[in-house]
């Protein structure tokens, strides 16, 4: 996508500091009195338009929400979070919902052409070497645009935002809304299950291939306010899709709340391949502000030889919890978690993934590459178990760790269960550092510092770039460098 | 072209003193030979030309081209056209030799204020030189030096600096580990940058490389310092009667 690889050089342009995606638009918004309670969830869901059976769900996940506690077993600090200080519903005024690009306001369209992001359709189809891609864009708490609704409508591809999916297609939604992640789940997918505002939904029919990318863009713009996705992807049997997830947020003081949910189902040969590039502001170089990414991602290979594969480039948030999981029910169902993690600066990363193998002669393969510089600390968390009746279940794992700098940290806690005698793990795990042979010698060739260690991590990266799309890679293996910045004094 | 002063310099860590009182000229369109017995600070030298970090210098001066280039970190020397090929050249796992090669000419481009060079072009310059040195084009989607044999890593150092064109040219022991085909391949691709406006270095311990690359001038290193200067006779005559000769004169 042309217009994705002309975000970096036009983010460039708006020169903020480290993070390039830190400018702030003027929109008026609309928004609901800061704080949680039953009448704030009332109120989404009523300006949703939602059906009453939604907001039973909300109000149900609510008074769950209020007798848990919030986890600690994360390797991440970070201050108690003031629910009551949060904005959770904030939507830019002209646009209620979801409309023809039309009719969307123009300050917005600035801010996703700030983003490169190409909402236009024939600017899209303009671009020269463009894949075509079909965008949603999330500002704040809603959906403001869904494009390609009408060629994705011929293949019988449903890709919409969730408040429209709930009202347009309540059957689908109530069928596997909350099948996945269940609202007793843990403490931030419960939350998002009282508050959740707006988020994508994907529907491919049975052996539907979708006959281009799915993607969404998030951003947090209005000061104060938590976002809270949530998504849902269905494959039916045979079909297939691609999704990407891009995030970004402009700079801030202060902490903001992300907390989504994302939720997978692939039937019987189904193929879901999800991948994101998160880029939420990290706070400053002072480790002042950021976002904190507390995110649940699950996929459930519930159809026999289904194939979910999660692919992740977290370079931004002051802190990430995030473990995208796969359950391998289906037999002969396969699980893949592809992730680079880089922090920088005072960021602390805690991510990782589950498999989870219950059906027979499931597979799962973990590569994972941490990046640690500055202060940071960068944890790999992951879980491999089998059932006791998955037989021949293979998992392999490799976690490889890059540290630049002597000051941060990078840890790798892989939690393996079998109760299985068949099963085939494998694990293995690299800790290394940039070494200064490395780093001469690409001086010695010209190469001024920073695009050395840019080089040298790009390729230390490049078995998990290679599972990113095309479009997506140029960006992140960029969007890498750019956090890197500063990292050798 | 070059011209070292008097030059002392330490290692960095624990301040043990390498190069004392080293003085070397070496000309435009000159091929000087450095020779020495192993840890007389042959590599040590070609490091502080490059201007590794690990290094001090504590007295004397560098003059390239009429200029101090003491102040000036590795890319910047690099890029105003001194090139280094390592006696052990370092693995980048991951990096495609022909990804490196472009990232390193685009680099050395911008710092002269140079246009980049477009794909089509820079992939012919580089299939070209890869053909001289007979390299395998397949070899350059390789990531660099990972896996290379030891004559391969010594090649691929030779094609890097054909397409960099640097005006110094350092080589390190490049001879070491190649069988006599490859040393030959090597030793033409040097020739054929030899021109009157470069100057390159040879370091060695053997004859048998300057009977290829034939020196105007040859420089004996021994602890830290220039012992002895010669022609080409110089080096056959180590040949022939070792080091141990001229050390002692040079203690005397
Ligand atoms: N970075 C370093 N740390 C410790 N010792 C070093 C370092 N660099 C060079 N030396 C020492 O300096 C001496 C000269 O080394 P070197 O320049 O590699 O010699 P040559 O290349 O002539 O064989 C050797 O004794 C070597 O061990
Ligand atoms: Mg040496």
């Amino acid at each position: 996508m042309a217009a994705v690889q002309e975000t970096i050089d036009q983010v460039a342009l708006i020169d903020v500091d480290q993070y390039k995606y830190g400018f702030e638009t003027t929109i008026e918004m609309d928004k609901a009195p800061k704080g949680l309670s039953e009448d704030i969830i009332r109120f989404i869901s009523a300006k949703k338009q939602e059906p009453e059976w939604m907001l039973e769900w909300r109000l149900d996940a609510y008074e769950r929400w209020l007798t848990m506690q919030e986890p600690d077993w994360a390797r991440v600090d970070y201050p108690k979070i003031d629910f009551n200080d949060i904005y959770f519903y904030a939507a830019p005024k002209s646009t209620p919902g979801p409309t023809s690009i039309d009719d969307v306001d123009p300050e917005l369209l600035k801010v996703y052409e700030k983003l490169g992001i190409p909402l236009r359709e024939q600017e899209i189809l303009a671009g020269v070497k463009t894949s075509k891609i079909a965008v949603d864009a999330v500002f704040d708490s809603v959906s403001v645009v869904t494009t390609f609704k009408e060629e994705l409508k011929k293949a019988g591809v449903i890709f919409m935002s969730i408040s429209e999916a709930v009202r347009e297609h309540p059957d689908l939604v109530r069928k596997y809304l909350g099948s996945v992640v269940p609202p007793t789940d843990n403490y931030y997918a419960t939350l998002n299950c009282a508050v959740f505002t707006d988020g994508s939904f994907v529907y491919i029919p049975k052996g539907v291939r979708c006959p281009m990318e799915l993607s969404t863009y998030f951003r947090i713009n209005e000061k104060g306010t938590g976002q809270f996705e949530r998504t849902l992807i269905i494959a039916e049997e045979g079909a297939y899709v691609s999704y990407l997830e891009g995030c970004t947020a402009p700079q801030r003081d202060e902490n903001q709340l992300h907390a989504a949910v994302v939720e997978l189902v692939a039937l019987d040969d189904a193929e879901i391949k999800y991948s994101t590039v998160q880029n939420w502001y990290p706070g400053d170089k002072n480790g002042k502000g950021g976002i904190y990414n507390f995110v649940t991602k699950r996929g459930d290979c519930r159809g026999n030889r289904s194939k979910i594969s999660w692919t992740q480039v977290e370079t931004g948030s002051a802190i990430t919890w995030k473990y995208p999981s796969c359950i391998l029910r289906g037999d002969d169902s396969r699980g893949e978690f592809y992730s680079i993690a880089v922090s920088n600066g005072y960021q602390q990363i805690d991510s990782g993934t589950k498999m989870i193998h219950l059906g027979k002669n499931t597979s799962s393969r973990i590569v994972s590459k941490g990046i640690a510089a500055g202060f940071s600390q960068n944890t790999y968390r992951g879980q491999v178990s089998t059932h006791r009746k998955a037989s021949n279940a293979r998992n392999f794992t490799q976690c490889d760790s890059l540290l630049i700098g002597d000051k941060c940290g990078a840890h790798t806690v892989p939690y393996i269960e079998a109760k299985n005698s068949t099963a085939q793990f494998e694990h293995e795990a690299t800790t290394s550092k940039i070494s200064e042979d490395q780093l001469f010698y690409c001086l010695q060739r010209g190469i001024p510092t920073e695009a050395a260690i840019a080089l040298i991590v790009n390729g230390f990266v490049k078995e998990v770039i290679q599972e990113l799309p095309m479009e997506f890679a140029v960006e992140a293996q960029k969007l890498i460098g750019i956090s890197l910045e500063g990292s050798v004094g | 072209m070059l011209e070292i002063r008097n030059l002392h310099a330490r290692i960095a860590e624990d301040g043990t003193e390498i190069i004392r009182g080293l003085n070397l000229t070496v000309k435009a369109g000159e091929v000087a030979a450095i020779m020495g017995p192993n840890g007389s600070g042959k590599s040590t030298l070609s490091y502080i030309l490059s201007g590794r970090s690990d290094y001090e210098v504590t007295e004397g001066d560098i003059l390239y081209n009429g200029e101090s280039i003491l102040e000036l970190d590795p890319s910047e020397r690099a890029a105003k056209g001194i090139f280094l090929a390592f006696q052990y050249p370092v693995e980048i796992p991951g990096v495609a030799t022909m990804q490196f090669l472009k990232v390193a000419l685009n680099e050395q481009r911008k710092f002269r204020g140079e246009a980049e060079l477009s794909t089509p072009d820079f992939i012919r310059r580089v299939k070209e030189a890869a053909a001289k040195l007979q390299i395998n084009p397949e070899m350059l989607k390789r990531p660099l030096n990972v896996g290379f044999s030891g004559g391969e890593k010594k090649r691929a150092e030779i094609l890097q600096m054909a397409l960099l064109e640097p005006k110094l040219c350092i080589l390190d022991e490049t001879d070491s580990g190649l069988d006599i085909d490859a040393l030959k391949i090597v030793s033409d691709g040097v020739n054929a940058l030899r021109s009157p406006d470069r100057a390159v270095i040879v370091i060695t311990h053997y004859q048998r490389l300057l009977e290829y690359i034939v020196p105007d001038s040859v420089h004996v290193l021994y602890k830290g310092q220039v012992i002895k200067s010669g022609d080409k006779s110089l080096a056959l005559d180590l040949e022939a009667n070792g080091y141990a000769d001229i050390i002692d004169a040079a203690a005397a």
